[in-house]
């Protein structure tokens, strides 16, 4: 029988052919990154595991993000800590100031099509826009692989989701993924993997299947996979021949396959304070925001800054709104500086910030109080998330972002 | 007898003929300015202290939010959303994250020969467009606010004559800090320092805003350059009138001449953690290695168009020191855009630096870039007092625009001329 | 310890990681520093009145949301004695099991209310006012782990330190 595309990778990496859910294996890490908010924690877990050297200086990436720029006196710890096992250990790949680790992992080719990579963090989901099994795990895990270059894992079952078509004008990937998130709910793929494929993803960007594999994780998926085709070759650097292999078999067994026609979309909202709480954009039209944020690994990158750009064009922002972008790198940044995007934000009234995480890790960047609403294109909106309890977060596509912005309350492309 | 600029805008203000240092007047405020270090405190007094509150004159305020944005935390934007609904309510018009608001202030509205009272320390900036800024507390910007008045005690007038040009390499910034370090940092208390001869009218506007900006640092009421063509061009280019344009007169009583050869000046530093505490850079060079975790270049201070101009100079086909922090902060919006179109925000983010939102950032020490436990920051800021930018062990150096933007390439302090 | 008894608290679907611990307080020291903010925007007083032994019992998709190991971490050092919950979330499960925190899954949650208390024997079942729920028992690889005292110790061991 055949194999969907999470037990091809994972039977290509072990060498046993066989693979099969539920099965319990032993994978080879191809790469892990490691976050500035648990670099110290990786470090002491390691030294208390009794290591002292890593299985390969080349497999580890280090990135600043979450504490970039520094709000308070102790996030400076982390750094010293950093910095430290980089000489330490003769690590080469690592980042002070250049952008979202989950942005720079398969920017830079640390994260590849046909790899398994870990991080720590959540959201490491990601990288399964390039057809790499991804996955977030927590500091003491890391320590031990960071030792041993090994990791246990439970092969997990596979949810299809063929999506085909176009989708309608004003319609996004973060439309989409909303909408699957909704339907599956919050918990609806835990521990699986999920796969997407059909002509609506066929056609899209890599930077849009990004903003869907970022997302997997808020219904509870272990991975997001994309078959790689030319597009992921070109953006990862490698040769489409090289890389044919990562694609499931025709016969290969799915838990369950969900179909979408990609016309049935429409622009959502996630509304407060759960990712999978809905709602089209019409139903929650009208509602006032004191904030809107553009950015985050989910929606911080050329095209999503490019949209906001399209509607904010020789535009202002509403009065008493404030629109907060930062773009997911720095290479991001500077080519919405040549295109022209940042140029056209800025003089529309947006304050453009050093890419980082920003406003979605809540440690700065937009920090809201009780009241107030925000819409914000990153991946969580949980209660607290960016402030007090009582603050309301909605969770949107940078096109709504772009039009709320110019509005003053939650808008869709028209 | 005669008047000093600072006689003469109080004079204006007070509508009488004649003033002189040392006088209390009771004066009409051309324009009030409170950001969100303070705002919120003056509108829980308005609210609870007043029996009968009502503003003046709503069209003469202006808050703007530059200390803490984008907000860090719940607090901070509670600050803000007090300050936006009290705008609101009262038709104040309010900016945010648009930029330093001493900035924005003479982007949008400073003219010559104006009066204005700031809730922040640098308001005295103002003298770069020949006007009369001061920084109150918050019960005297409540008292202006309130009645459109206040008082204020006329400032004796410290003159300081500048002749001639800065070498290359040196700038502005230099110069005041020198002045500093001479003077000690309360040599001008209460005092107006009043620039003026071929050097202060040989420099820009935007030279002369540096000037006045730290003039606060030696304890200045005030600092203002004697105004002329250059002022009145800037103010016209900013669609407003220069109607006030008031020079001293040739017998106006200064408390002391202070004479300056701006070729003499060098390039400084001033050291943890006294604005005073300023000594020649290659005497520092001479000393122990000063390693640096960060750099900083921005400020009402020294965040302008010029300084950005400099730091894109030197790093152009460089790299920020991989074990340094290079955080920039653009003054303003319209900064940041006339660097977006010449091309240095892209020259700073090639570099290696970090490029922030147009505002007070590193330079406020607990929004952006704050530093740890033994840190050392260079930067271009307005202070270096004890944890200004941080941890209380850490230090803080202030110096010109070149010298942060050298450090920051070379991982330790160092002048620009020092570079390979 | 097969069997113990315990006070339950009772909290709701999908607890995420920024309720268990807000990012704002990561940054902190240590896990002693950070648990009294322990389930704050949802129970700020929570932290303050869990009692070594206690048992917290929730609904589907406990600990969803972020990465961050502080979640058991500090729940374990509440003195909390084993999470019971309908379901978990995926790194949410490996970082408790990783730090020894017992997690058990059941749907107690649809039978109790706040301040009950109930018993439970490890392997076997969970007793609440005279019901009995079966508990169905870990994979040999994740008893192993339990088994050595979670990863540290078990990696300890591989490199011959215990």
């Amino acid at each position: 029988m055949g194999q969907t595309l999470i037990e091809k990778i994972i039977s290509h990496n072990t060498g046993d052919a066989s693979v099969r859910p539920g099965q319990i294996v032993t994978v080879n890490v191809d790469r892990v990154m490691i976050h500035d908010i648990f670099i110290p924690f990786v470090v002491e877990k390691f030294r208390e595991m009794g290591f002292t050297k890593v299985w390969d200086p080349d497999k580890v990436v280090l990135i600043y993000d979450h504490l970039v720029p520094t709000s308070a006196v102790e996030d400076v710890r982390h750094f010293k800590i950093g910095d430290a096992f980089v000489k330490e250990q003769g690590l080469t790949h690592f980042h002070r100031a250049d952008g979202i680790c989950h942005q720079l992992m398969p920017e830079m080719g640390y994260a590849r099509p046909g790899q398994i990579v870990f991080g720590t963090d959540s959201h490491t989901t990601t990288y399964g826009c390039v057809g790499c099994f991804s996955s977030g795990i927590g500091y003491t895990e890391m320590a031990s692989i960071l030792g041993t270059g090994e990791m246990w894992c439970r092969v997990p079952e596979t949810i299809r989701i063929e999506i085909d078509g176009d989708l309608p004008k004003g319609v996004y990937a973060k439309d989409v993924i909303l909408t699957v998130i909704g339907d599956l709910r919050a918990d609806g793929a835990t521990y699986k993997s999920l796969e997407f494929s059909g002509s609506c993803v066929e056609k899209m960007s890599v930077s849009s299947r990004m903003t869907m594999s970022n997302m997997s994780i808020e219904c509870g998926a272990k991975c997001a996979l994309f078959v790689p085709d030319e597009k992921t070759a070109a953006f990862s650097g490698v040769s489409l021949e090289s890389v044919s292999w990562v694609k499931p078999d025709p016969d290969a067994h799915y838990e369950r396959v969900i179909y979408y026609n990609a016309a049935d979309f429409v622009p959502v909202v996630a509304c407060p304070s759960q990712v999978d709480n809905i709602h089209p954009v019409s139903e929650k039209a009208g509602v006032k925001v004191d904030e809107v944020f553009l950015g985050s690994c989910t929606n911080g990158r050329l095209e999503d800054l490019a949209v906001a750009a399209r509607i904010l064009k020789g535009k202002k922002i509403a009065p008493y709104v404030n629109m907060i972008v930062t773009p997911a790198s720095r290479s991001i940044y500077r080519e919405a500086i040549k295109a022209g995007y940042i140029e056209t934000l800025a003089e529309a009234g947006a304050m453009i910030t050093q890419p980082g995480c920003g406003l979605c890790c809540g440690r700065a960047g937009g920090i809201l109080t009780d009241g107030e609403t925000v819409l914000a294109t990153n991946n969580r909106n949980f209660l607290g998330r960016m402030g007090t309890s009582g603050v309301n977060i909605y969770l949107g596509s940078p096109a709504t972002a772009a039009m709320t912005a110019l509005t003053g309350v939650i808008t869709a492309e028209a | 007898m005669g008047m000093t600029i600072a006689e003469k805008i109080v004079a204006r203000a007070a509508g009488v003929n004649e003033v002189h240092a040392g006088e209390i007047h009771t004066v009409t405020l051309d324009r009030m300015m409170s950001n969100d270090g303070t705002t919120h405190l003056t509108i829980d007094m308005y609210h609870n202290k007043l029996n009968h509150p009502h503003i003046a004159d709503p069209g003469k305020v202006v808050f703007i939010v530059d200390h803490n944005i984008p907000a860090e935390n719940p607090k901070t934007a509670a600050v803000h959303k007090k300050m936006r609904e009290f705008s609101k309510e009262h038709g104040i018009k309010m900016y945010e994250g648009k930029g330093v608001c001493h900035q924005i202030m003479v982007e949008d509205y400073v003219c010559p020969g104006e009066l204005i009272f700031g809730a922040d320390s640098h308001t005295c900036s103002y003298g770069a467009l020949g006007a009369f800024g001061t920084g109150v507390g918050c019960t005297d910007f409540l008292y202006g606010m309130v009645t459109g008045e206040s008082w204020v005690m006329v400032p004796e007038t410290l003159r300081f004559n500048l002749h001639g040009k800065l070498r290359e390499g040196v700038y502005p910034r230099d110069l005041i800090l020198t002045i500093i370090g001479d003077i000690g940092a309360n040599g001008a208390n209460y005092k107006c320092m009043e620039f003026a001869g071929d050097g202060a009218h040989a420099l820009s506007v935007n030279d002369r805003f540096v000037l006045c900006n730290l003039a606060v640092e030696a304890g200045a009421k005030t600092g203002i350059v004697e105004p002329d063509e250059k002022v009145a061009a800037y103010v016209e280019a900013h669609g407003r009138k220069a109607e006030h344009m008031f020079v001293s007169d040739p017998d106006a009583k200064f408390t002391k001449v202070y004479e300056y050869d701006l070729d003499k000046i060098e390039p400084v530093v001033a050291r943890p953690d006294f604005v005073d505490d300023v000594l020649p850079l290659r005497e520092l060079l001479a000393g122990d290695e000063v390693k640096i975790d960060e750099a900083f270049l921005g400020s009402c201070n020294n965040g302008r168009i010029d300084e950005l101009r400099v730091a894109a100079h030197m790093l152009k086909g460089k790299k920020v020191h991989p074990d340094v922090r290079f955080i920039v902060a653009p003054a303003s919006n319209a900064v940041y855009l006339e660097a977006l179109k010449e091309g240095i925000i892209d020259t700073l983010l090639e570099a290696g630096a970090m490029v922030m939102n147009c505002n007070c950032s590193v330079c406020w020490g607990s929004c952006q870039g704050v530093i740890g436990e033994n840190e050392v920051l260079i930067s271009t800021g307005t202070r270096n007092f004890k944890g200004r930018a941080g941890h209380k062990t850490s230090k803080v150096y202030l110096a010109s625009a070149a010298t942060v933007t050298a450090s920051a390439i070379a991982g330790r302090i160092t002048g620009a001329e020092n570079l390979d | 310890m097969s069997s113990f008894t315990g006070k339950i608290w009772v909290l709701g679907d999908d607890i995420d990681t920024d309720i268990i611990i807000p990012t704002e307080y990561l940054a902190l020291p240590t896990v002693d520093d950070m648990k009294k903010y322990a389930f704050s925007p949802l129970r700020p007083e929570l932290a303050g009145q869990i009692q070594s032994g206690d048992i917290i019992v929730a609904g589907k998709n406990f600990g969803c949301g972020s990465s961050r190991e502080q979640a058991p971490e500090i729940i374990k050092h509440l003195g909390v004695a084993c999470v019971i919950a309908k379901s978990f979330a995926r790194i949410f499960f490996r970082n408790s099991i990783n730090n020894g925190l017992l997690l058990i899954e059941s749907d107690l949650y649809d039978h109790v209310k706040e301040g009950d208390e109930i018993s439970v024997t490890l392997g076997e079942s969970i007793e609440h006012d005279g019901v009995s729920y079966p508990i169905s028992p870990l994979p040999k690889n994740l008893t192993d782990i339990l088994e050595a005292g979670g990863l540290v110790k078990a990696m300890q061991k591989r490199n011959g330190l215990i």
